[in-house]
């Protein structure tokens, strides 16, 4: 049933593209037909996350966002109307209806005081999932992904718990599309390159086994932080030797909200202009939030450094 | 080498035995030239030998090192294992201090809410502190004014109540001011989440690798500090037989006991504001030295801050080579090597202490 409902909305988004393509009645008639139709259509839908199975019954209208990921991410896919609030730490996109809600330290009785119809949350502390589970409502579980197939999957879960599917869909595709024309083109350009990611001042970096790190290993960057990611946790930290000796191509800064760390600081650390990244001034500034989330922002990451190996 | 110990303190109860400052030194020199030598890069002890020739004019030698392995050398080793020395040595000589003054042994550098203040005005620094005042160098500044308006209130406290002669009092008034700035420190750091990471690394202590700067922003209030406590090695001694006896022997307590806590409180806090809670160092060091040596405060005091440095030294060589090249926060490497090395000392020397 669920399989024929969601055929019969592809069908009828591919007849409406068809009528509305050419015309000037604008993509937002466009989106808003199809999701009245989509939405009406495609209830209940059960979906598997990391807190197990959940049901939605029918198409929500008062999500509370715990997870500046999801928030980014619903907003992407047009849910942000059915979104009434947000985490402290949901600062992208600004129209999102950020609160004093704390994903980290979850105070049940204030989440429900949204009296929400679902709950998106990127980490369980305290219990929360089955708290908000006893009161009945249903909460979707997208811990941190660590690969772009993981990220994937959340955008597209939130397409179908939200009736827009399709939506999602769109966002995949064009995420997918503008990364790979990225990938192509500056692969040669990073072959023989090595990359380091900072974190923090004290140099905490990010290997290939974490989600940022997949970014560089799809571009074909080397990382410095694998040789010292022996225990596999994705976030080694770094000797200041070792990277001096290293001596990277590329420095990717993503602690420049968090610490303020720029260029000129990093030049002046000791030992740090004998490193190639510094001498060529190939540093890249990347918004801590955007290397720390894996929503459809990361196309951006990979402008940032697409942007970067040209003026290498 | 025990036998002459045990005649050397039998001769001069209180003064340092030669042998035992010989071996503290040798233990330090031996700890620099590991902390040296050891490291995540290797540069060969030719290629060291060879640079250290150079800048040391020897005639006829030049360094075999590359341009980046010297600046690896001399910017980042060399102050490392300096700064390492540096705050060894005042933590332990602050544990020491302490533990005399206050006559109890488990005290250690961060009673009287250094660290909790310390950490407070640090956690304020990271979090509220705009990027264009530049956190991080703010942060040692921070810390510094934190741990000291924590030790200041814990002496007001504690002469509120006894004067500032009782030493319980104060001990008890410096836990009391403890947990309130611990507790409004972990508030702050609630409130600022997306900050929780750096104020972790703070608490869990690090040797920097932040060049020369750091060695010269700590050097002088630890080289005041310790020259204070040394000048008054003898009446910690004095002190530690009691009050009552210190008074008869025409000491004056109280304004001894503060001259003594304002110098290991200065030291400690700028140990503290550049490399974060280091645990252990301040309370294993004092009582290993004491077990081994069997010494009273006038000998304890400036070999603890020989030993110490040598220790944090070792420690820190651990630190960034265990797991080389990833690096280990130096407070789990202190207590995880710390703590077994103690309860050996302390089986071993039961009978002896």
């Amino acid at each position: 049933m669920l399989r024929t409902s969601i055929f019969a909305a592809a069908a009828l988004m591919a007849a409406l593209l068809v009528l509305v393509s050419g015309a000037t009645a604008g993509q937002l008639a466009l989106q808003q037909t199809v999701t009245r139709n989509t939405s009406a259509a495609s209830f209940p839908v059960t979906i598997t996350t990391a807190a197990g199975k959940i049901t939605i019954r029918k198409r929500p209208a008062r999500i509370v966002s715990l997870s500046p990921t999801a928030t980014e991410s619903l907003f992407a896919i047009g849910a942000g109307s059915q979104v009434v609030a947000v985490d402290d730490q949901s600062d992208y996109p600004k129209t999102a209806p950020k609160t004093t809600l704390s994903g980290f330290t979850p105070n049940v009785e204030a989440i429900v005081a949204y009296r929400p119809d679902l709950v998106v949350a990127s980490y369980d502390p305290k219990a929360l999932v089955s708290a908000l589970d006893r009161l009945g409502i249903p909460v979707i579980l997208h811990a941190p992904a660590t690969s772009f197939k993981g990220a994937y999957q959340q955008i597209r879960q939130l397409g179908m718990v939200t009736g827009r599917e399709p939506a999602a869909a769109r966002v995949i595709g064009g995420m997918k599309s503008k990364i790979g024309k990225i990938v192509k083109a500056s692969r040669s350009r990073a072959s023989g390159l090595s990359v380091y990611h900072e974190i923090s001042p004290d140099f905490y970096s990010a290997s290939t086994k974490s989600f940022v790190g997949k970014v560089y290993a799809t571009l074909g960057l080397e990382n410095i932080a694998d040789a010292a990611d022996s225990a596999g946790t994705g976030f080694p930290q770094l000797s200041a030797e070792y990277i001096v000796s290293a001596s990277p191509d590329l420095i990717v800064l993503a602690d420049t909200v968090c610490c303020g760390q720029k260029p000129s600081t990093v030049a002046s650390r000791p030992g740090w202009d004998r490193i190639s990244a510094v001498r060529t001034g190939s540093i890249v500034r990347i918004d801590d939030s955007i290397a720390s989330r894996w929503g459809p922002r990361l196309v951006s990451f990979f402008r940032a450094m697409s942007s970067a190996l040209a003026r290498l | 080498m025990n036998a002459t110990a045990v005649r050397a303190t039998a001769v001069r109860p209180r003064g340092i035995a030669p042998v035992w400052a010989g071996a503290a030194v040798a233990f330090l020199l031996g700890s620099i030239a590991i902390g040296v030598a050891v490291g995540p890069i290797d540069l060969g002890l030719e290629g060291i030998s060879s640079s250290l020739g150079e800048r040391l004019r020897i005639p006829g030698i030049t360094s075999s090192l590359s341009r980046t392995e010297e600046s690896i050398l001399w910017e980042i080793r060399m102050p490392r294992v300096v700064l390492a020395a540096v705050v060894g040595g005042m933590l332990s000589l602050a544990g020491a201090t302490y533990q005399g003054v206050f006559r109890n042994p488990l005290v250690d550098p961060y009673l009287l809410g250094v660290a909790a203040g310390a950490g407070l005005g640090a956690t304020l620094a990271i979090a509220y502190l705009p990027d264009g005042l530049g956190g991080q160098q703010a942060l040692p500044a921070a810390a510094f004014v934190g741990g000291a308006l924590a030790v200041f209130l814990t002496y007001s406290v504690g002469r509120s109540t006894g004067r500032g002669r009782d030493t319980t009092t104060l001990v008890l008034a410096g836990v009391t001011v403890a947990s309130f700035f611990t507790a409004l420190q972990t508030f702050v750091q609630q409130q600022n989440a997306d900050t929780l990471q750096q104020v972790y690394t703070w608490i869990l202590g690090s040797i920097p690798s932040s060049g020369w700067s750091d060695v010269v922003l700590v050097l002088p209030y630890v080289a005041l500090a310790t020259v204070v406590i040394l000048v008054y090695r003898r009446v910690v001694d004095v002190l530690s037989l009691g009050d009552e006896e210190a008074a008869s022997l025409g000491v004056d307590v109280g304004r001894v006991r503060l001259i003594l806590v304002v110098a290991a409180t200065v030291g400690t806090a700028a140990a503290v504001a550049i490399c974060g809670l280091i645990g252990f160092v301040g309370i294993i060091v004092p009582h290993a030295i004491r077990m081994v040596a069997g010494v009273g405060y006038r000998a304890l005091l400036p070999l603890s801050v020989i030993v110490g440095a040598g220790f944090l030294v070792l420690a820190d060589v651990i630190a960034r080579t265990a797991l080389s090249p990833a690096e280990i926060p130096l407070g789990i490497v202190t207590a995880f090597f710390g703590a077994p090395f103690f309860a050996l000392v302390l089986r071993t020397s039961r009978g002896a202490a």
